[in-house]
């Protein structure tokens, strides 16, 4: 086990570097003087003189990225030049509003998403099978910030059920915060579900055609116990990783969900950076989302040798 | 007669038993169909949208759905399906040349890694694996913030985004392919590197390809409709359809159907190219009949 934990934060260590590189990269796309374009539209010559001492810019490009590099290292991701504030001190503002939101997210995704796939393989090629492929060809097409505009418009503007967009602290008031995250949590969770549903009915029909399943069967127990205790058991064993890495996914996601909503998230902060051209806050924010996503990869891994007792050898 | 039926069976190319395969498939060519249909209103555009996408007009902001407007009109005046049907152009040039920017960047690097192998493929694995390591649209948006805001700005972003996954889906196929008898075989000929990886392997690792670029294609629609819907897209006003759900935002309660047209098209468009690469797999995969 330790083995295989240390070999795996080993293979971590390039990607990790590559995926600064990549970051540290965007910079270079800015056409021009990335100070004066760094500095946004006024131009102010002291913020330009600042950030030409702060970004190293009159070194040579590695030695550049070893000065930011070693920034990171220590938890410094830039200053946001809008705000005057740490992207550190943003990102960790905004992180639990978007994790609380993706986690809600995944949790309807999971529900809708294995339950559809577990009675589409069990009912293969009947009209629930049908139904729920549909479903999923409906859920992976459906662009979410349209599916959010109408979900807006019938539970907000028609019915009056639900808020439109805003958000409330659950510290503050849990109920008025469940009701701000439902409809942002099912709009992100939906094409997860799609595409969590697809891998629960392919894995359900490979175990379902199983020899073990064949004798659970075959000892007469009831059906109820051969789906749920027998197949699902093994066929969720490769849903769990896909659950981890669509966790990073779905954090993608929230740029596009927290924009229609309104929600004062990871997602807004970058798409308020991208208006405001406040580069470094989008760098930030890449590096911490590629960086989670590896973190999750990780954890995915870690969890299928735990479940998978042919791993463990 | 079993002569003649054992014949024609024995004559049938691998690509005449896919298209054979694929017209049996209902899904597939209802998707065909529907691409088809966007291809034909991209095309013949300026014929068919019944008003200029960009002309305003103040005495026709925000009117409902009637004989005059058949999908509305938007916040100043102009006609939703004139700039729908122009919008079509925006969806699928940046679908296809997306894709194309991806497969032209992936196809030859996953060709390398997979027939180098070593170093080379270490390298290039490692550079993959950093670029999956970004959520596709998270580093889409970051490109095209970087790059500035505009379709083709926002088509690189898009293409440099997807091509990590041709890169991984080439390298594999092709040290599938690589042990194979007829390339040891063609080894044993005397052909040098590069010809037996472009005559020999590159024929037989194009399928799965062709799967995998139709299904891009529907994400790379989507992420175009995501970028203008952020304003990194197609810039106003010329028409996109997410550039036109973003200003129908705004007016959900007083004009819903300057959404609803726009999302539906996105909508059509990507379910279309999905059902289609769903069929492909399935026409082209032997494990999936």
């Amino acid at each position: 086990m330790a083995r295989y934990l240390l070999r795996r934060l080993a293979a971590l260590v390039p990607t990790l570097i590559l995926v600064s590189m990549l970051v540290f990269g965007l910079q270079q796309l800015l056409p021009g003087d990335p100070a004066t374009i760094l500095a946004g539209e006024d131009q102010d010559p002291n913020v330009v003189a600042y950030l030409r001492q702060k970004l190293h810019l009159d070194q040579p490009l590695p030695v550049r990225y070893l000065y930011w590099a070693g920034g990171v290292l220590r938890g410094d991701l830039g200053e946001s030049l809008r705000v005057q504030k740490p992207v550190t001190e943003l990102v960790l503002e905004k992180l639990p509003v978007t994790v609380q939101l993706a986690s809600m997210a995944m949790l309807i995704a999971i529900v809708i998403g294995v339950t559809a796939g577990v009675v589409s393989a069990v009912k293969k090629d009947t009209a629930w099978d049908y139904a729920a492929n549909v479903f999923a060809l409906w859920g992976l097409s459906t662009p979410n910030f349209w599916l959010g505009i109408l979900l807006i418009l019938l539970f907000a503007v028609r019915l009056g059920w639900l808020p439109a967009s805003g958000y409330v602290s659950p510290f503050e008031d849990l109920k008025g915060n469940l009701a701000a995250m439902i409809m942002p949590a099912f709009v992100l969770g939906n094409a997860f579900a799609a595409v969590l549903m697809r891998h629960t009915r392919s894995a359900m029909l490979q175990v379902l055609s199983a020899d073990y399943v064949r004798t659970a069967r075959a000892k007469g127990l009831s059906e109820r116990v051969v789906i749920l205790k027998h197949a699902l058991r093994n066929a969720l064993v490769p849903v769990i990783t896909l659950g981890a890495l669509g966790f990073g996914e779905l954090l993608g996601g929230t740029v596009l969900t927290e924009s229609v909503f309104t929600i004062p998230g990871f997602g807004k902060l970058v798409v308020d950076a991208v208006f405001n051209r406040d580069y470094q806050v989008v760098q930030g924010v890449v590096l911490v989302t590629a960086s989670a996503y590896i973190l999750l990869n990780l954890l995915a891994d870690l969890a299928y040798f735990f479940v998978n007792p042919r791993m463990r050898g | 007669m079993a002569a003649v039926l054992v014949s024609e069976f024995q004559e049938e190319t691998p690509a005449r038993r896919a298209l054979r395969r694929l017209i049996r498939r209902r899904g597939a060519l209802f998707g065909l169909g529907i691409v088809a249909f966007f291809i034909f209103v991209a095309l013949l555009a300026p014929w068919l949208a019944p008003y200029d996408p960009l002309a305003t007009s103040w005495s026709a902001v925000r009117k409902a759905p009637s004989a005059l407007y058949l999908f509305g009109s938007d916040e100043i005046g102009r006609d939703v399906l004139s700039r729908v049907i122009w919008g079509t152009r925006a969806s699928l040039l940046a679908g296809v040349v997306s894709v194309s920017i991806a497969l032209s960047l992936g196809l030859p690097v996953g060709l390398l890694a997979g027939y180098r192998g070593g170093w080379t493929d270490a390298l290039i694995s490692r550079a993959t694996d950093a670029m999956l390591a970004c959520p596709f649209l998270i580093l889409a948006i970051a490109l095209a913030a970087f790059l500035g805001p505009s379709l083709s700005n926002a088509m690189i972003a898009i293409g440099i985004s997807a091509t990590p996954i041709f890169i991984r889906l080439t390298r594999a196929q092709v040290l599938a392919a690589k042990v194979e008898d007829y390339v040891e075989a063609a080894r044993a000929l005397g052909n040098p590197p590069l010809r037996i990886a472009l005559r020999h392997i590159l024929p037989n690792v194009v399928p799965p390809l062709i799967v995998q670029a139709t299904l891009a294609i529907a994400a790379a629609v989507i992420a175009e409709a995501s970028l203008s819907f952020l304003g990194l897209g197609q810039q106003p006003p010329a028409p996109s359809w997410g550039s036109m759900l973003n200003t129908a935002k705004n007016y959900v309660d007083q004009a819903p159907w300057m959404a609803f047209w726009p999302g539906l098209s996105i909508f059509l468009l990507v379910l279309s190219f999905n059902m289609l690469g769903d069929g492909l797999r399935d026409a082209l995969d032997p494990r999936h009949r």
